[in-house]
């Protein structure tokens, strides 16, 4: 990694030298370059997708583009402060995302698809309080978790206890929009920044035998009376077509199987075209991914996603302090679990729950999270060499 | 980071990485492993196989006329499946529509409900999944507003479909030789392979009578196939490959409707005329026959009905009518189902039985007012007394007596109450040769076989009412007797001798089936072909009034022709004898009446008054006839129940028919130019219009095409 540096470091430099030393050059431009073509791919994707008139579509990838424009300037700005300093602004991001999340709930809330999680700003735009929350949670946590700490191999139980409450405050908000999808991010991000941040392992142990066994309990409600079970599917699935249980993740299925190896070619999806999946733009946007370009280019999705979490993963490696770790083990997890879960339930390993693909699927707030996402890896990235 | 944190970076990394892994696995079973099978999935998805409804042919005349084509209609339909999705069922659509059409929520729940036992109509008699028309009369303007206001009328569609159309050309209506349309059962799916759905209401039907059933095979058409593909809420977004449906051919008859329109007038007038004389002349028929080629010009039975009713769902209360004995019935084609005593014009039949049997073509027998048959005096018609006549005047004036005695001596030569092993019964046998008591075989449904009662007969109607009689026997007829002591005795004394022995072909049977008496029954077809048979010197044909199908390009499909069903064991010197001795009854005979002033000269027309008694109704008015005489070309047969004697309301019913065909008296223009039908066929251009035959020609198109004026308000 310091290959970049070694022989760079001199008092009189050539031009070339000198710009192949600049940040620019220092940032992470495989991740870059990664979601770059990500977003490229999901540009095409959400145009296939929606290039067929629905009723009411339209501007869709103008809309999009902008999306990711404006995501890639907030990524910058991000990358561009130094990340030491977001531990003196993570109480302001994580109050944000508080206010935020609780303001849904009141009359100002939208719901869209049976969750009630979306606050409309007016001219057609929407932001989705969620999204935004998830980089508080990885900041909150990183900075409660991640303080410098003399002799210690992890945070104390009051840290813990204490990032746990702070955490618990938007789980729970999220929790009563329902948004089951970004209540399993947080838990996530929770337990991975925990678990890096050299937590005793009865802690991780715990939580993670906590959420198994919630899980578990909620996969035991069948056993109770229908109401509470409509209750609940609702709940795990507030997306659940009208046109009967499993119509999404059966058509999902078959989009997607029906592209075989090779796939029917960039805006030749007969099941895109026809708009079998529903929300085929955003939360499965794999489809027209599996049915257009088929297992190479679905597969090709998941390489570069992977270099996404690789990159990060290593950019956490080598981060310059603990909290700089746990920031970006705090984005790879939550961009793991979602792309996990995404791509799960469009498969058919994972139940449906509403959450976007990571740069590709159509959303501003989600894409505008993603970016700055990207951006916290770079600054920590950008960082990490103690001599800059 | 710390070296724990280090450790449990790798666990994250491997952990994460499995789970790209497994999504990749997962993907690779489903698109490479799998692909074909969802490939295969997808297309069942997405492609929808749509049956292209043919046009049924048209049903023409012998010219090329038609009586049955299809116009156009908006047809507006419910989908039954569709409402059955909506979260009230769609009760809110339907009140919508309802008020949109101006016509009640309530009539629209009873036209969609499915028929089933208990169920009255209006009811769907089609399959539950196929769009239920619910009005075919609708204004583009409504159907417009459904077509646009889709989200309104969920379930509802309007469309353009062929109906069926019933432009009553020369003011032939005919429907009960036509037939009618109906939803096609889930029965008749079963037992018709091939037969598709197609959703489209005006092509779900079947023939369900008359040549609409018998040819419902010819007029259907083969349904195409259109393989289109759609999208998640079933729009239509492209055709993947398309087979265009074969039409249905049209069905030339040999039915003219200048003939046939005529024949309805006339069965009119006798009606009205014989009411006016006081007689109830409750239904009526007439059959016209081409005597040398077995083909049906005309086929009529009154009452008549505006088939009209039957496009577009029939309501209870028309349905009701057509089969009520209070409006008499209209459904039944009496001409074909309707089975009458034939009274004298049966003696076709038992002269040359006679004759045959040993009496004198031209000896001369004497004709009492009445003869005694046994114990019991039979009297002549009206009692009169003919004197010592020949077997021609015994036709002319009718006389009975003459028949009841060949009759009763018959009966006696086979041995009486105590038959001969084999006994000959002439007049039974020479009844069937001239193929009564059998149907005819007609290419029309429901087709009534008459009766002879014969020995055979008897006793398989013996044993059917022994019971009963038996019984009667014994408690005699309590409920007459309070008003009729006499007549109660004297049924009591008839069941107690038909609970014995009501087997035995008595003398009375035999003297009654002489001149078409007692128990034996004809129908107006079978009587017209007995006298085709007559007049063509002894075939006996099995009639058609299907002519020939001609395919939507034109090509004569198949042609359909007659099939002699046997020839009369008559020696043609009796044929002539007795077609000389029919010659004279409309000049000095029993129909001369009728036919005052008829112009004998421009068309000699023969035949034989019937006056069938009924017990406990007025009588049956036959006339049979044929013309030209001496070159006999057609049969033309009519009957009124009730109607008097055949010389007042039969005959000058058959009088009004041949003059119309050969444009006599009043009317000028002969309906059958030169008194010649076609031999050839009219031809169909393939943009489906029609050329008469050379020499013929299609004139007036009858009225407008009809439109809801025709149609009875509902």
């Amino acid at each position: 990694m310091q290959s970049e540096y070694g022989g760079a470091v001199g008092r009189r430099r050539s031009l070339p030298a000198r710009l192949l030393a600049s940040p620019a050059r220092r940032l992470d431009w495989a991740l870059i370059l990664a979601v770059l073509a990500l977003s490229v791919v999901g540009s095409l994707l959400v145009y296939s997708a929606t290039r067929a008139g629905r009723a009411g579509a339209g501007g869709f990838l103008e809309k999009h583009i902008l999306n990711v424009a404006i995501g890639l300037v907030l990524g910058g700005v991000t990358t561009a402060l130094d990340y030491r300093l977001l531990r003196a602004y993570a109480p302001i991001v994580y109050a944000a995302a508080c206010v935020g999340l609780a303001v849904v709930l009141t009359p100002l809330g939208a719901t869209v698809n049976g969750s009630h999680s979306w606050i409309v700003v007016g001219g057609g735009f929407q932001i989705q309080p969620s999204e935004f929350a998830k980089v508080g949670m990885v900041v909150l946590l990183a900075m409660i978790l991640g303080e410098p700490r003399d002799g210690e191999v992890g945070p104390g139980r009051r840290d813990i206890l204490l990032a746990l409450a702070l955490a618990g405050l938007p789980a729970g908000l999220v929790m009563l929009q329902p948004d089951l999808g970004t209540t399993l991010v947080f838990a996530t991000v929770i337990i991975g920044v925990l678990g890096m941040s050299g937590a005793p392992k009865r802690w991780v142990g715990g939580l993670v035998g906590a959420g198994a066994s919630l899980a578990l309990a909620v996969w035991w409600f069948h056993l109770l009376k229908p109401y509470q079970i409509h209750r609940f599917t609702a709940f795990a699935d507030p997306s659940a077509d009208p046109q009967g249980a499993g119509y999404n993740a059966q058509q999902a299925r078959i989009a997607v199987g029906s592209g075989g190896v090779f796939g029917n070619g960039l805006f030749h999806g007969e099941q895109t075209t026809g708009h079998f999946v529903p929300e085929q733009h955003t939360d499965f946007i794999f489809t027209v991914a599996g049915e257009e370009l088929g297992f190479v280019g679905a597969a090709l999705i998941i390489a570069l996603l992977g270099v996404v979490l690789w990159r990060g993963l290593r950019i956490a490696r080598e981060a310059a302090d603990l909290f700089g770790g746990l920031v970006a083990t705090g984005v790879v997890c939550w961009l793991a679990f979602q792309t996990f879960e995404n791509i799960g339930m469009t498969v058919g390993i994972m139940p449906i729950t509403g959450l976007p693909l990571p740069f590709v699927s159509y959303g501003g707030s989600s894409a505008f999270a993603d970016f700055v996402a990207v951006g916290l890896l770079q600054t920590v990235h950008l960082r990490h060499n103690p001599y800059e | 980071m710390g070296p724990r944190s280090h450790v449990r970076l790798v666990v994250l990394h491997v952990l994460v990485m499995s789970l790209l892994l497994s999504l990749g696995g997962r993907l690779w079973y489903l698109q490479v492993m799998n692909g074909a099978h969802y490939r295969k999935v997808a297309a069942d998805n997405r492609i929808r196989d749509i049956v292209v409804p043919a046009v049924r042919g048209q049903i023409l005349d012998d010219v090329g006329r038609p009586l049955v084509r299809n116009r156009t209609a908006l047809v507006v339909s419910v989908d039954r499946t569709a409402l059955a999705r909506q979260d009230d069922g769609g009760r809110a659509v339907l009140r919508r529509l309802a008020a949109l059409l101006g016509t009640s929520y309530e009539k629209i729940v009873l036209k969609i409900r499915l028929c089933g036992p208990g169920i009255k109509r209006p009811c769907w008699s089609g399959s539950p999944y196929q769009p239920i028309p619910i009005d075919d009369r609708v204004d583009s303007r409504k159907a417009l507003q459904i077509m646009e206001r889709q989200e309104d009328f969920p379930g509802v569609t309007a469309q353009l479909e062929p109906v069926r159309d019933y432009p009553r050309t020369e003011g032939a209506t005919a429907p009960q030789a036509l037939g009618y349309l109906q939803p096609i059962t889930q029965d008749e799916l079963n037992k018709r392979k091939g037969l598709k759905v197609t959703g489209f209401s005006g092509v779900d039907l079947i023939g369900r009578d008359g040549l609409e059933a018998i040819y419902d095979g010819d007029l259907r058409g083969v349904p195409g196939d259109r393989r289109v593909l759609v999208d998640s809420r079933g729009r239509v977004t492209g055709i993947a490959s398309e087979q265009p449906p074969i039409g249905g051919g049209a069905l030339v008859t040999s039915i003219d409707a200048k003939v046939q329109g005529i024949v309805e007038r006339a069965l009119d007038h006798a009606v009205k005329d014989a009411r006016h004389r006081g007689t109830p002349a409750d239904s009526a028929a007439s059959v016209v026959l081409d005597v040398r080629t077995g083909r049906i010009i005309a086929l009529a039975s009154y009452p008549s009905y505006d088939p009209a009713v039957w496009t577009g769902g029939i309501s209870q209360d028309e349905y009701d009518a057509l089969l009520s004995k209070e409006h008499g019935q209209p459904l039944i084609s009496r001409a074909t189902d309707g089975q009458f005593a034939p009274g004298s014009t049966f003696k076709i039949s038992s002269l040359p039985a006679a004759v045959k049997d040993g009496y004198s073509l031209h000896g001369i027998y004497s004709c009492p007012s009445s003869y005694m048959v046994g114990a019991r005096a039979f009297r002549n018609f009206e009692g009169e007394s003919g004197g010592d006549i020949d077997l021609h005047r015994a036709l002319v004036m009718s006389c009975d007596t003459i028949f009841y005695r060949f009759a009763y001596e018959e009966w006696q030569r086979d041995g009486a109450i105590h038959p001969v092993k084999n006994p000959k019964d002439p007049m039974m046998k020479m009844a069937k040769a001239y193929g009564f008591g059998r149907r005819t075989g007609i290419d029309l449904p429901g087709e009534a076989s008459g009766r002879i009662p014969d020995r055979a007969w008897k006793l398989a109607y013996w044993n059917d009412t022994r019971k009963a009689d038996c019984k009667r026997a014994k408690t005699g007829y309590p409920e007459v007797a309070k008003t009729d002591p006499a007549r109660a005795e004297y049924l009591k004394a008839i069941s107690s001798e038909n609970c014995v022995d009501g087997y035995v072909f008595r003398a009375g049977d035999a003297a009654n089936f002489s001149v078409g008496q007692g128990d034996v029954l004809v129908t107006p077809l079978q009587l017209a072909r007995a006298y085709a048979a007559l007049a063509n010197g002894g075939t006996l044909w099995s009639p058609r009034v299907g002519k020939a199908v001609l395919a939507p390009d034109g090509s004569v499909a198949r042609r359909i022709d007659p099939v002699k069903a046997g020839r009369l064991p008559v020696d043609p010197k009796v044929l002539a004898f007795i077609r000389s001795a029919l010659t004279d009854v409309p000049k000095s005979g029993t129909a001369a009446g009728a036919f005052t002033g008829f112009p004998f000269d421009k068309l000699a027309v023969a035949g034989k008054t019937g006056t069938a008694e009924v017990y406990g109704k007025k009588d049956t008015s036959w006339f049979a006839s044929f013309a030209p005489a001496n070159k006999p070309r057609y049969v033309v047969v009519a009957m009124v129940t009730q109607g008097g004697t055949g010389a007042t309301t039969a005959a000058p019913a058959v009088r009004e028919i041949w003059e119309g065909m050969y444009g006599l008296g009043k009317n000028q223009n002969p309906a059958l130019p030169g008194g010649n039908v076609p031999d050839r066929l009219p031809s169909l251009a393939p943009d489906g219009t029609v050329a008469a035959p050379p020499g013929f020609a299609v004139t007036s198109e009858g009225k407008e095409p009809a439109t809801a004026h025709h149609r009875r308000r509902r």
